[in-house]
């Protein structure tokens, strides 16, 4: 019940303002965008398709948020490491 | 693939491990469980248990809508299937949930006409070309799904759709949270919350759960990152004594969820009273129904449905594993009479359920767990530290 | 509405009869560190229970049975090997290696009942021919005549049977076989969606070697000749039930000067397999099995075209189960991986050709996939059919 993919809204289709098209790595789909009516998406925006409807718009800015703690993360994993190897170094 | 990939990086989930390792107290072992479905699948499909301290076990709890749907609503909806000129439709998931006379999948090779959909909206369709037919669609799911199914709804009664109908059992996920949390057997020190359900409903539906239990919770994502960082996060909280509700998956996931999902949901159904859960046993108030407006799109009012209680065979412990209770090995059953070829139990049948991921995906991970050990007692290599590679 | 319960169907009774009789003691555990003796008896059990002589629970065939997982090998083996066992069909290869009049061939046949009949990238016709041929082809085979028994359906326009007769004649030309003998049959409306064909093959087996996945042995690794998954995607979409575009075409082609170039250049093969229904994990698990091995294989390593798997996420599906049709795994002896890889990116049609992984002593039977992230998951044999899965 969980399967939600990101995808990016690619273009609404005229006749139907609740529908548009979606591209999911290069695959499009015409999804129902009628649950974010309160703050459509426009073309460029990504939003979480479940079951054929967006569920949600994704805030890239709280993805790009997510991902820096992830590297600041990594580098101090990484420092960490390096330090670690070189103190092997007797 | 954009915001899957990023979230996949082998290099930092060793980073993370190693802060949760640091995090866990010496002597002292945690249960945090792991609400929904998608996430036991994705933790076993990438062997996220690898990553964890050997004292922190992560629970299955019973967010798999196929699994909690009991004996008899599937033998009510293989009889709605059955009925003279009625196309069932459903979701790939239910097509192998064994009723008391085989599945879905069974019915189709005996010739009832049973067809799986994607969308609720591939129903509709599937209606308007058929005319002459009445179709059904077989609604599951928690509050992830059920805003789509309350669309179509409002889709159906637009277009004054006359053969179309639902068959409606979407449960809402608190409920079934604060019986696990009641239940004597269980002592969890934390949980993940739901992903996608959050979408819908927020995060503040969580909020009893620190405040009235004590019990931290992290809303988290659906990548093997996303759920490291919000075990790490619950574990952050243990260390520092806190309990709250924090959102990891802030990305997708609106603090006050979607209110036009749930207002499509408020205007076409309604909480039943009580419903049964497969091993849950009745709870009050955690599922719901279509409205009265919309009795004309209730295949529950349009049909004459068995509703007989089945109770679950006895050689069946899938309730015990829902909760949380016992592994999915520790059922008498798993593996030999129960398999995903022949599933006894929804928990085998659905590829969320904790005993098909298990047995799927998982049944080798603690021999890895017992290599690296393994590796890590034997002289290290320079710069390695001993960590699973 | 009744209240009350009811006891379930005696199904589940009888499956709980069956294990239990079947139950042996437990053996003494093997003392693996890291894991309790209960959970490591109830695996010794599972495992006990996976090797169990295969029966047909099923009292009617269910679509399972033909999508090239589990059921189908439980029902070929309960059903077909029972019937005729003798041992040319034993090995159950791709093509049968036969001895006759001094000549060693190859014989084998196929079934096709694809739906749509035309597709991006070919038609049934295509497959009708490649198909058959790839079969020998990894056999070691050089083929040389089809067979084709055509099923009509009534009410078929003729002038599709045209495209797909002519669809034929240029792929076997292209494969350099000659089709010499045919059947057609008509059937009412409603039966054969349409068309269905049958094609046999022979070739003859040239080469003094013999293939078969039975003999892959640990160190030897494994090869495939390109991205996965990309015909059984383009049916799906091609289906238009599900509303998707997307750029796939199927990977539809004649296999044999592609397998020719690989045996030429290594001596070591050990096996070659054509991967079509079940996907690249059927196939691994065939290795498993029959040589009672454990294969471990890479994510990272697997070539899957970016729509491809844009399409199988979009569904919920895995790739490695998905259907290819002109595409091979090979099995090679370990030392020779490097000249198998270079053998098969300089054929056009192993241009992305790519070592996945490789079998091992550990875990007989099974077969592990390292995921991208660094865990392992075990692939097992496929269960019912690929369904698009919401969650």
């Amino acid at each position: 019940m969980c399967l939600g993919i990101p995808g990016e809204v690619v273009e609404f289709l005229p006749e139907q303002p609740d529908l548009a098209k979606v591209d999911v790595s290069g695959v499009r789909r015409v999804i129902n965008v009628g649950l974010l009516a309160d703050a459509p998406p426009q073309p460029g925006d990504w939003v979480l398709i479940h079951v054929g409807f967006a569920l949600s718009k994704i805030d890239e800015g709280e993805a790009a948020a997510a991902l820096q703690f992830l590297e600041g993360i990594g580098q101090a994993y990484a420092d960490e490491l390096a330090a670690l190897a070189e103190s092997q170094i007797e | 693939m954009r915001f899957v990939d990023e979230f996949r990086d082998a290099e930092k989930a060793h980073a993370l491990a190693a802060k949760i390792a640091a995090l866990a107290e010496p002597g002292r072992r945690y249960k945090i469980m792991e609400v929904c479905g998608g996430h036991t699948h994705t933790i076993y499909k990438h062997g996220l248990e690898d990553y964890l301290p050997e004292t922190i076990t992560l629970v299955h709890g019973p967010g798999c809508p196929v699994c909690v749907i009991p004996m008899g609503r599937v033998d009510d909806a293989m009889h709605l299937a059955a009925q003279p000129d009625v196309i069932m439709t459903s979701f790939g998931d239910m097509m192998r949930v064994p009723g008391s006379n085989g599945s879905f999948f069974d019915a189709k090779a005996r010739g009832t006409d049973i067809r799986m959909v994607y969308s609720p909206l591939d129903s509709l369709k599937i209606a308007r070309a058929n005319p002459d037919r009445r179709v059904v669609f077989m609604a599951i799911g928690f509050e992830t799904t059920a805003p789509s199914t309350a669309m179509t709804l409002l889709r159906a009664a637009a277009e004054g759709l006359g053969n179309f109908s639902v068959f409606c059992n979407h449960v809402t996920i608190i409920p079934a949270i604060k019986a696990i949390l009641d239940s004597p057997d269980l002592r969890l020190d934390g949980f993940i919350g739901p992903g996608h359900v959050s979408t819908v409903i927020g995060c503040r539906p969580y909020e009893f759960i620190a405040r009235d239990y004590g019990k931290p919770v992290v809303v988290a994502g659906f990548e093997p990152l996303d759920i490291l960082q919000s075990i790490y996060m619950l574990m952050l909280q243990l260390a520092e004594g806190r309990s709250e509700v924090e959102n990891q998956y802030a990305r997708v996931v609106p603090w006050h969820g979607n209110l036009v999902a749930l207002r499509a949901i408020g205007q076409t159904m309604e909480l039943r009273p009580y419903f049964e859960w497969r091993g849950l046993g009745f709870i009050s108030h955690s599922a719901l129904r279509i409205r009265d407006r919309y009795a004309a799109f209730d295949a529950e009012r349009l049909f004459e449905v068995p509703g007989v209680r089945v109770a679950d065979p006895k050689a069946c412990q899938c309730g015990e594993v829902l909760k949380g209770v016992l592994k999915p090995w520790e059922c008498k059953v798993f593996g030999t009479a129960c398999t995903p070829e022949t599933p006894i139990g929804t928990c085998m049948v659905s590829p969320e359920g904790a005993c098909a991921a298990y047995y799927n995906y998982g049944r080798m991970h603690r021999q890895r767990v017992a290599e690296a050990a393994a590796a890590a007692a034997a002289p290290p290599a320079a710069g390695n530290g001993g960590l699973p590679s | 509405m009744t209240g009350g319960s009811e006891a379930p169907g005696g199904w589940i009774a009888e499956a709980l009869r069956e294990h239990a009789e079947q139950d042996q003691p437990d053996q003494a555990d093997l003392g693996r560190p890291g894991m309790t003796d209960r959970e490591q008896q109830v695996l010794d059990r599972i495992d006990r229970a996976r090797r169990r002589r295969p029966r047909v629970r099923e009292d009617r065939i269910t679509m399972s049975h033909g999508a090239g997982g589990k059921a189908t090998h439980t029902l070929i083996e309960a059903i077909f090997l029972e019937a005729f066992r003798n041992p040319l069909l034993e090995p159950l290869e791709d093509a049968a290696s036969l001895a006759l009049g001094g000549s060693r061939l190859a014989l084998t046949t196929d079934s096709y009942v694809v739906s749509p009949l035309f597709f991006p990238g070919g038609c049934i016709g295509d497959l009708a021919v490649n198909g058959t041929v790839n079969d020998l082809a990894v056999a070691g085979a050089t083929p040389r005549f089809l067979s084709a028994g055509f099923i009509l359906e009534e009410g078929f326009p003729v002038a599709d049977l045209a495209r797909i007769a002519a669809a034929i004649r240029d792929a076997a030309a292209a494969a350099g076989v000659a089709v010499v003998t045919g059947d057609t049959k008509v059937v009412e409306r409603g039966k054969a969606d349409g068309c269905y064909i049958n094609t046999a093959g022979v070739g003859v087996i040239e080469r003094d070697v013999t293939l078969g996945v039975a003999r892959a042995r640990p160190g030897d690794a494994i090869l495939v000749s390109g991205p996965i998954g990309d015909h059984g995607v383009t049916i799906m979409l091609a289906r238009g039930e599900l509303d998707i575009e997307a750029d796939v075409t199927s990977d539809t082609a004649p296999l044999a000067g592609l397998a020719a170039a690989l045996l030429d250049a290594v001596p070591g093969v050990r096996a070659m397999r054509d991967a079509t229904r079940g996907g690249v994990a059927t196939i691994l698990n065939e290795i498993a099995r029959s040589a009672g091995v454990g294969v471990v294989v890479s994510e990272d390593d697997i070539p899957v075209r970016p729509a491809v798997r844009g399409a199988a996420e979009l569904l919920g599906i895995d790739p490695m189960y998905v259907a290819c049709e002109g595409r091979m795994v090979a099995v090679v002896e370990g030392g020779q991986a490097d000249a198998a890889l270079a053998a098969l990116r300089a054929h056009p049609l192993g241009e992305q050709a790519a070592v996945i992984g490789q079998v091992t002593g550990e875990s007989p039977g099974v077969v592990r996939l390292k995921t991208a992230f660094g865990g392992t998951r075990i692939v097992d044999l496929l269960v019912g059919d690929p369904l698009p899965r919401i969650c």
